[in-house]
């Protein structure tokens, strides 16, 4: 696949004056990532603006660039008719850009009118003025359609919901003129997004702005009015219209990469063995309901989802850290209802929060990768530490883990070696199965290729392993069999070979298959 | 492939050193304070018998505190914090001094101390590991609770130890040492052991270090957890039997904020309060820091206002001097 050249704008440029923000070739580097890499994007006075791309697209850098958070290396950002350019959160909120982020920096035992003025509360004397703070805030819930929700009440008793409207009125506080909503939706029920959305369109009718981020097509085609489409930090395709582009169109725009995925060459399927691991019908209320799946000895089973699907919550209650409400999960024939358990079956987790919720990031390489295992290198309780020194180095030698050497703290080696420390953990306990959570987040992209090679060579060796990532042409390259999972559900599987990530990417945003593909 | 800037891999021999570099500072404080005591009471200090004898005063001194930090120093490595040293040493006192215990003899004595001791670490620990309490807070409440109930026991009476066998230990001396210094000296060097070269030190470390990772790895936190309080109380139970051996008594009122004194040493040992990190050497030479300074103010006949100053000026400048230090290591293996 070759990666398209950017493309300029589809659809004839607004009059000037409605145009509220414009980025012309904004870049951003971070060591080793071109993250952003000639962004363009315009947004008008009360419409809702689409922005769309995978994930690493660069959504997430744009959205710090605007919020004052990161600072553009290159090109141009204009508002309101002038260069723009926040040196902090606080100048971009002062300027009228809000951002309303996926998790909702809100301070639960502050109440909602102390949240929506925090930072600058209407003070006399450094009192604060809290019947003025009330009373405004008051104004502001009515403003959105809230009016039930008290200004008094401690945000921690709110629901989801409600703490998003919260949040809202931080930004109509700063009287924001452009809100940025990063994934609103991945925390609402489905009627809470009917409510987001007469909210928007309220805000839009008061000129208004909004760059709203999904991967939902269904809510950008009801919500939108323009689509921007971003692609390994560019611009691919700028103001389509919403609800008129056909899916394929955008689809397209967002995929087919290049250089980054390096995999290693296609295998034969693994043979025909018992199934390793049985998870039957597995329920978490709220998290994901009715999952079944297999993966058997030497196979690679790819999770592909979004954030929020419910992909990380199912490989953590495989592994027995969550209780599920319902559900079996069998590792060679006996169920799994620990982590204890888990592990000394056989199975181990590279988890997604590598740095909290893997590493012991100030001890030695060594003493990481027999975590798991150190008990079984003692003898009568009594550590053998030349042992597992030696042990840790041939895995740190097989995983070309650099720099070499297994006693430096982990916390002076990159995020790929440090996952490599994560999967040697595994590899030292003699795991016959391993589930990985987003195994290449944070990693360069050189380590990737190693990271996949390391996965494909466990494979080839016998280890089962369960995949997720968010990242679609990473389980299409990696796994022999993909399932796809949606809202808690799985809703397709099929082998690797014969979907493609079009396909994919659409069932994981709209839930079905494009027309006319093969399934 | 990838080409990557690598420290040299020289560089690590001198982590492994931190420790020692820190246990080398706290040599040098004693020794510093030594001077003082020299330059402020030259007449003493030119009496070679009077020399030896107030070291080994400072040991015994520092014995049954150092008893408490050692156990201190596993429960604060394993991410929590025990305020309740004081008080449990209280309650196992006075248990192994009521008559009805004495009548059992010396070993039912230490038996009753070292299982209450046990017994009151259990309750934290399963309070703090089953029961979700904050460790602060489940500490903090047994710290009130067991000082009351020691003072229940007791009628808020003294009650002497008739027994003489227990009235010996802190008068006994072995190669002209008191026996008190070996006990302290054992438990020290068990709990080196038990951090250094066990699973338990390993756990205790993993928990400490991140509880999550510990987790996902597949160690039993919670029944860790546990345990480290019982050993933490466990080392108070020695510690009381040690204190009412050398008042030939035990009251509700004993080892009166043993708990600050504990953690304090532990701190300018090395240990990091947020767990993960710490090392007994590095605690008993905190321990010893302390009884040393008690002593100089004790042979200068100061107030003891002036040495509570001194101490909390210690605590702040080794915290301090442990972050620079920490800084810079960590610089320097980024570069």
């Amino acid at each position: 696949m070759t990666a398209p050249e950017p493309e300029e704008s589809a659809v004839p440029q607004g009059t000037e004056d409605q145009v509220v923000l414009r980025l012309h070739d904004v870049v951003k580097i971070f060591p080793g990532v071109r993250a952003l890499d000639g962004v363009q994007l315009e947004v008008r006075a009360g419409e809702v603006h689409c922005l769309l791309g995978q994930n690493g697209a660069g959504k997430s850098t744009l959205i710090k660039v605007l919020a004052g958070v990161h600072h553009a290396d290159a090109g141009e950002i204009t508002w309101r008719g002038e260069p723009f350019a926040p040196g902090t959160p606080q100048a971009a909120m002062r300027a009228g850009i809000a951002t309303i982020y996926q998790e909702l920096d809100l301070v639960d035992d502050l109440s909602v009118a102390e949240n929506a003025f925090l930072g600058h509360e209407p003070s006399l004397f450094g009192f604060t003025r809290r019947r003025v703070t009330a009373s405004r805030t008051r104004e502001i819930l009515a403003r959105l359609g809230h009016a039930e929700i008290s200004p008094r009440r401690l945000v921690r008793s709110l629901p989801a919901a409600a703490k998003q409207v919260v949040s809202m009125a931080r930004a109509l506080s700063h009287d924001a003129r452009l809100i940025v909503m990063d994934e609103p939706s991945a925390v609402l029920a489905h009627d809470e997004v009917a409510n987001l959305f007469r909210i928007i369109r309220e805000l839009t009718a008061q000129g208004i702005a909004v760059i709203y981020i999904s991967h939902r097509l269904d809510e950008i085609r009801d919500i939108g009015d323009r689509v921007t489409v971003l692609k390994d930090g560019r611009t691919t395709a700028a103001n389509l219209p919403a609800r008129t582009t056909p899916t394929r169109e955008l689809v397209g725009k967002m995929t087919g990469r290049s250089i980054e995925y390096v995999f290693p060459p296609g295998r034969d399927a693994p043979p025909e063995e018992d199934p390793l691991l049985v998870v039957e019908n597995l329920t978490r209320s709220g998290e994901f309901a009715d999952v079944s799946l297999t993966v058997r000895p030497g196979e690679i089973v790819g999770i592909a989802g979004l954030v929020g699907s419910g992909r990380s919550e199912l490989l953590e209650t495989i592994f027995g850290a969550r209780r599920p409400d319902a559900g079996t999960v069998k590792l060679a024939g006996k169920p799994v209802r620990s982590v204890e358990a888990a592990v000394r079956g056989g199975m181990g987790m590279a988890p997604e929060e590598r740095k909290s919720q893997a590493l012991l990031l100030d001890e030695p390489i060594f003493k990481n990768m027999t975590l798991a295992s150190f008990t079984k290198f003692a003898k009568v309780g009594f550590t053998d530490t030349g042992g597992e020194r030696a042990a840790s180095e041939r895995t740190a030698k097989s995983l070309e883990l650099r720099p070499p050497g297994v006693i430096r703290p982990v916390r002076t080696l990159s995020g790929g070696n440090q996952q490599k420390v994560v999967v040697g953990r595994w590899l030292l306990g003699g795991t016959r199965l391993l589930l990985l959570d987003e195994p290449t987040r944070g990693v360069d992209v050189g380590a990737r290729a190693e990271l996949y090679q390391v996965i494909r060579d466990l494979a080839e060796r016998g280890v089962g392993v369960l995949l997720v990532s968010s990242e679609v042409p990473e389980v299409l390259g990696l796994a022999d069999r993909v399932l796809v999972m949606r809202e808690g559900h799985m809703i397709h599987e099929s082998p690797a070979a014969e979907i493609d990530e079009d396909t994919v990417l659409n069932l994981v945003m709209a839930g079905s298959l494009l027309e006319g593909e093969p399934a | 492939m990838i080409t990557e800037t690598l420290p040299a891999e020289k560089r690590e021999p001198r982590r492994l050193d931190e420790g020692t570099i820190r246990n080398l500072g706290l040599i040098g404080v004693l020794v510093l304070l030594v001077i003082i005591g020299i330059i402020t009471r030259p007449e003493l200090y030119s009496d070679p018998a009077w020399v030896r004898n107030n070291i080994l005063v400072i040991l015994q001194q520092a014995s049954a505190i150092g008893v408490v930090t050692v156990g201190m120093t596993f429960v604060i490595i394993g991410g929590g914090i025990d305020l309740s040293v004081g008080a449990i040493i209280a309650l196992a006192g006075v248990w192994c001094t009521t008559v009805a215990t004495q009548s059992f003899g010396a070993a039912g004595m230490i038996f009753t101390a070292l299982m209450v001791g046990i017994g009151v670490g259990l309750v934290n620990g399963l309070l703090i590991a089953y029961g979700k309490l904050v460790p602060f807070i489940a500490t903090l409440a047994m710290l009130v609770a067991a000082r009351g109930l020691a003072a229940q026991i007791s009628d808020k009476q003294t009650q002497i130890s008739t027994n003489e066998t227990i009235n010996a230990i802190a008068t006994t001396r072995i190669f002209g040492i008191p026996l008190l210094v070996y006990i302290l000296a054992a438990v020290a060097a068990a709990g080196w052991v038990l951090l250094n070269r066990t699973t338990f030190g390993r756990r205790t470390v993993a928990i400490g270090g991140n509880e999550e990772a510990a987790r996902l790895a597949g160690i039993n936190v919670k029944r860790q957890t546990v345990l480290l309080y019982v050993l933490s109380g466990l080392c108070c139970g020695i510690a009381a039997i040690m204190l009412t051996s050398q008042a030939t008594s035990a009251q509700a009122g004993m080892a009166n904020l043993y708990e600050l004194d504990a953690i304090a040493a532990a701190i300018i040992g090395g240990t990091l309060l947020s767990g993960g990190r710490g090392t007994i050497v590095g605690a008993v030479f905190g321990v010893l820091v302390f009884s040393t300074i008690t002593n100089l103010f004790a042979i200068n006949n100061l107030e003891t206002e002036v040495q509570n100053m001194v101490k909390g000026g210690i605590i702040v400048a080794a915290v301090l001097i442990q972050q620079f230090r920490y800084q810079s290591l960590t610089q320097l293996f980024k570069k």
